[in-house]
């Protein structure tokens, strides 16, 4: 970081330091202003200029004028929908297992076949057969949707520059504004019913696939491309013949994360949409608190999708084979082949046995009441054990950063209550430790201990508004120039006229705690990962799994163990956001150039100097981009934490849903949609900075 | 001299400008053929802020030969061998390909001249991942919709030619480095183009690898008597490989000559750098330093005008009397080994001196 201290601080007060002495005093005089001016403190209700029911007016206009077009849409679709029900509906189950079998082997390998029929025998054994066949006729129709809307769009965009200007903005939003925020003009606009599952879905697994079309299409090499041109491609021979099928490969990535979009939001949409389907028997016995059943009915969603990851992942990994004509047409047509005598053989068998039309009832082995007898012999047996975790993290650091130490220490929780003594004894001790650090360090690190212990004592939610502003906006400055601080300064404007400042900030302190914690201890299972291959191997498909879990499966372990509350909320996000800071801890260090490592390791390094003075300072850009992942999973779970009792903007937009309210639900996502974006452009840019003088 | 190729222009390159910038096309004068100063110009485009990648080049590529531009990275070959097969667009100049304007050519005629008359070779070998060997190199007749059965058969004569046969049903990934360019070879010729181009074709490949790629080229050349215009960095490939070279610098022709006349005579003092380290007994010709034959000579040991003085010198051992040179069954001279030794010690000391 401080490349010569000796050499930095002279330039201190032009490099950068100027601005945050003139804040540090802002801050005081604020502070000191409270008491006369509370505005300070809490934005005032009657200076809220109400955007919302603008928005809500104009919505009203256009659902009013146009719904009928978007309702005949719905109608439309209604059909393939119905065929496509039905159809998986009527199947025999061992047929339906059969052809996935098949599938998988034909394009993965045999343990690929062997774990598909697994999962898929799961679902009929649990007796949760048809509602996971209503979940994948959803799939299946809104892939294809997306991925055909996805791949036009991404060609338009590719060919045309302008276009290209419009789209990705378009997506960042898409992809940064929650998808309960869109549900309500979907809702409006299209109907109720399981249809809307199917759009919204749609539309949320488009953005993935136009991205990597446009990647694929850009990454087609020059030498590819003017190799073409010179056989004499005429443009259009060009494009199919050429371009295309060598961006293949990466429009095939594409089509992987589109599924597992769709399927997570088709989850997602049978909270509204509410039809027999696997996302709505979750929800429910959640809302009843049958934890048990919760958990057997999420472990459909699940495998079912891994299942999905797994095939259109093999998919779009498979090694063309060469056509040879002298292959004998049935080894050619080998799978058909197999898969045409398994459709006979098991509809004739259907019709003479009615177990194989149907999963008999008695078949099913449902264990949904030991697990809970199962669970409450935990939660007995344990009880106190968990309540101390729950409250000591509670107490000593949920508490301190949400409302800050004047309030979180009292008698309840510390034992103690705050006297003056106590609060001068704090500033003067976080004064003493800024001025060691600025005359042992350097002027950052004296900020960032200032900073820190401001928000500690005052709590997210605490700290006066001007001050959070102009902290964030000159962070916004020296990371990323003018235009990242405009974009922060205005995004928190925006939330603030709103009134929706108190909303947003339990939002920062929630995913900012979860985050904190994620990175500490992601941060030491990627160390560790980095430097041992056996604990790499072990993670690795943990992590896998973690990620292609439809988020709000991960709710229900939790909540079976602590149930609802904030504390399970933050374990709900932590268990998502944790991921990324393993991942890019772990690459980060691991691709630290080897040449370096040995040069440090000649020098005579120990293996801590080796971590901390080469390896970490070397992964820093890596790893920041692993910490602005895990604040875009954060934020993505603070929506679904929501549904079990938080405050916040997940809160806020749920609440816009029930109320059907248009404005309002597209303010709060927008305002979420921001939150994501001026963080991830500060880090974006700090980290490139970092990257760039480090020559990676 | 003694130029195998025949004295037939089948390209010629007059006069070509690629300047990149804002707005390169304002330093040229429309109605103008070429610039009429060019030096005056080039001064212009720098004060402009353009980059002039290639400024006023101008030569001629006999029928037959092979015609290598060498230069270091950012010498403007690259771009050069582009602006002669239109895939960069030159800023201003004249590309005559036999009796074709091609840069008045419009985008059909464009597609058709690149079917038919012309071929080339990528540095990173351009081969289409998703195609196996054999329908890379059928691909350029695929697009003309020649039927399935003629191409395979043209593909697999091609992968005969370059001695692939066995590995038709691979894939690129499959293939070594070397490997993949004699695909990328196979398929640059499958239209039998007149014209080949190829661009640093053997830069990527390993040194021993491309030593047997550069026999190999030569041995097809033997057979395809193709007009070639071969782009490299490696003045020694150069040496080896050319008829003529052009010596490129900063987007400017330096330099036009045999092998010979650039390492006994090179014209400044950058071309001097690289012919330096030249063994010149393996650049001097038999053709350029013989004399005519005055006496009747001893036929058992004959040179053709081609063949270099390393070449020559073991002929001497135990002889004194001059070797006879021979081109198509005729004498056209003879070689003394007072000559050799002239011409060593004169151009020693010439090399010396730059």
């Amino acid at each position: 970081m401080s490349n010569g201290r000796a050499s930095q601080r002279p330039s201190a007060l032009k490099t950068g330091f100027a601005p945050w002495l003139f804040l540090g005093v802002g801050t005081i005089l604020c502070l000191l202003a409270v008491d006369v001016a509370p505005w300070l403190k809490e934005y005032p209700e009657n200076w809220v200029i109400p955007l919302s029911d603008g928005i809500t007016a104009a919505a009203s206009w256009f659902v009013d004028n146009f719904k009928w077009a978007f309702r005949g849409i719905s109608w439309l679709l209604n059909w393939p929908m119905w065929g496509v029900q039905s159809v998986l509906q009527w199947l025999p189950w061992p047929l339906t297992i059969a052809f996935f079998a098949i599938f998988a082997h034909r394009y993965g390998s045999f343990r690929l076949a062997l774990f598909t029929s697994l999962a898929l025998g799961y679902m009929a054994v649990v007796g949760y057969w048809s509602e996971s066949m209503n979940t994948l006729a959803l799939v299946t129709l809104s892939v294809p949707l997306s991925i055909s809307i996805g791949l036009a769009l991404g060609i338009v965009a590719f060919k045309s520059e302008r276009t290209d200007r419009v789209i990705q903005p378009t997506l960042d939003l898409m992809q940064t504004i929650p998808a309960f925020a869109y549900l309500i003009p979907i809702l409006f606009l299209f109907g109720f019913g399981p249809v809307v599952g199917l759009i919204s879905s749609a539309i949320f697994a488009i953005p993935p696939m136009v991205r990597n079309t446009i990647l694929g299409l850009k990454q087609v090499p020059p030498a590819v491309l003017e190799s073409g041109i010179m056989s004499g491609c005429t443009p259009r021979q060009r494009f199919w013949q050429v371009e295309l099928p060598t961006a293949l490969p990466q429009i095939m990535i594409g089509v992987n994360q589109s599924t597992m979009a769709a399927l997570s939001m088709v989850i997602i949409a049978a909270i509204i949409g509410g039809f027999d389907d696997i996302g709505w028997e979750v929800l429910s016995t959640m809302r009843k608190a049958q934890f048990g059943n919760s958990l057997l009915a999420g472990m459909v969603i699940a495998l079912l999708a891994m299942i999905l990851d797994r095939l259109s992942w093999a998919l779009a990994n498979q090694q063309n084979v060469p056509n040879r004509p002298r292959d004998s047409l049935i080894s050619r047509y080998k799978h058909s082949f197999i898969a045409l005598a398994a459709f006979i053989v098991i509809t004739i068998l259907a019709q003479l046995l009615p177990a194989f039309a149907t999963y008999p009832d008695a078949w099913v082995f449902y264990p949904a009441d030991s697990l809970n007898e199962f669970v409450n012999y935990i939660v007995r047996n344990y009880w106190s054990v968990m309540e101390s975790i729950k409250n000591n993290t509670l107490f000593f650091i949920m508490l301190p950063l949400r409302n800050g130490l004047s309030v979180a220490i009292n008698p309840f929780t510390w034992g103690f209550e705050v006297t003056p003594v106590m609060i001068w004894g704090y500033a003067i001790a976080t004064t003493l430790l800024t001025l060691w650090l600025y005359l042992r360090k350097s002027w950052r690190h004296a900020t960032g201990a200032a900073v820190f212990a401001l928000f500690l004592f005052f709590g997210t939610t605490g700290t006066p508004w001007p001050v959070f502003i102009g902290i964030t906006t000159l962070v916004a400055y020296q990371a990323g120039g003018r235009r990242v601080a405009l974009f922060a300064f205005f995004s928190m404007a925006f939330m603030l006229i709103n009134g929706l400042w108190h909303p947003v900030m339990l939002s920062v302190y929630l995913c900012g705690t979860a985050v904190l914690l994620s990175i500490i201890l992601g941060g030491l299972i990627g160390i560790w990962a980095a430097h041992n291959d056996t604990v790499s191997s072990i993670i690795r498909p943990i992590n896998d799994t973690l990620q292609t879990m439809p988020q709000f499966v991960l709710l229900i372990p939790v909540l079976m163990l602590f149930r609802v509350g904030e504390f399970s909320a933050l374990l709900a996000v932590i268990a998502y956001a944790i991921v990324p800071p393993i991942r890019y801890f772990e690459h980060g260090l691991r691709s630290v150039p080897t040449e370096i490592v040995e040069a440090a390791r000649q020098m005579g390094c120990t293996p801590r100097q080796m971590l901390f003075e080469v390896k970490l300072p070397l992964a820093l850009p890596v790893i920041m981009l692993g910490l602005n992942q895990a604040i875009m999973y954060g934020l993505g779970m603070l929506v679904i934490a929501a549904m079990v009792g938080t405050q916040g903007l997940g809160q806020q937009i749920f609440l816009a849903l029930g109320k059907a309210d248009m404005g309002r639900g597209i303010v709060t996502g927008l305002s979420m949609a921001l939150v994501a974006m001026v963080a991830d452009r500060i880090l974006q840019a700090y980290s490139r900075k970092r990257q760039e003088a480090l020559g990676l | 001299m003694g130029d195998p190729a025949s004295s037939i222009v089948k390209l010629a390159c007059r006069n070509i400008w690629k300047v990149y910038g804002d707005n390169p096309g304002q330093y040229f004068n429309t109605n103008q053929d070429h610039v009429s100063d060019p030096a005056a110009t080039l001064e212009k485009i720098i004060q402009g802020n353009h980059i002039p990648a290639a400024a006023d080049v101008s030569f001629d590529v006999h029928e037959g030969e092979i015609f290598v531009i060498m230069g270091l990275s950012g010498s403007g070959k690259s771009t050069m061998v582009r602006c002669l097969s239109r895939l960069v667009e030159p800023t201003a100049g004249e590309i005559i390909l036999g009796d074709i304007d091609l840069l008045k050519a419009n985008d059909e005629e464009l597609i058709e001249i690149r079917r038919h008359k012309m071929g080339m070779v990528f540095q990173s070998f351009g081969l289409l991942p998703h195609l196996s060997v054999l329908d890379n190199v059928a691909f350029p007749l695929k697009i003309q919709n020649i039927g399935e059965a003629e191409r395979r058969r043209k593909a697999a004569e091609m992968i005969e030619l370059v001695g692939l046969s066995g590995r038709e049903d691979a894939f690129p990934r499959q293939l070594s480095g070397g490997q993949q360019q004699r695909v990328g070879i196979a398929r640059s010729l499958a239209v039998e183009p007149e014209l080949w181009f190829l661009d640093e074709p053997f830069s990527a490949l390993d040194p021993l690898i491309r030593r047997q790629m550069q026999d190999e080229f030569v041995r097809l050349q033997t057979m395809l008597h193709k007009t070639i215009v071969f782009i490299t960095h490696d003045f020694l490939e150069a040496l080896k490989l050319a008829d003529r070279i052009a010596i490129m610098k900063d987007g400017q022709v330096v330099q036009i000559g045999t092998p010979a006349e650039i390492v006994l005579n090179p014209a400044t003092s950058y071309v001097a750098e690289f012919t330096s380290d030249v063994p010149l007994v393996r650049v001097i010709t038999c053709g350029s330093i013989m004399v005519p034959a005055t006496q009747d000579l001893d036929h058992s040991i004959i040179a053709r005008p081609d063949t270099t003085l390393e070449e020559l010198l073991p002929g001497f051992s135990g002889r004194v009397e001059p070797i006879p040179v021979v081109s198509d069954d005729e004498l056209v001279g003879m070689v003394t080994p007072a000559d050799v030794l002239q011409a060593l010690a004169e151009s020693e000391a010439k090399a010396s001196q730059k």
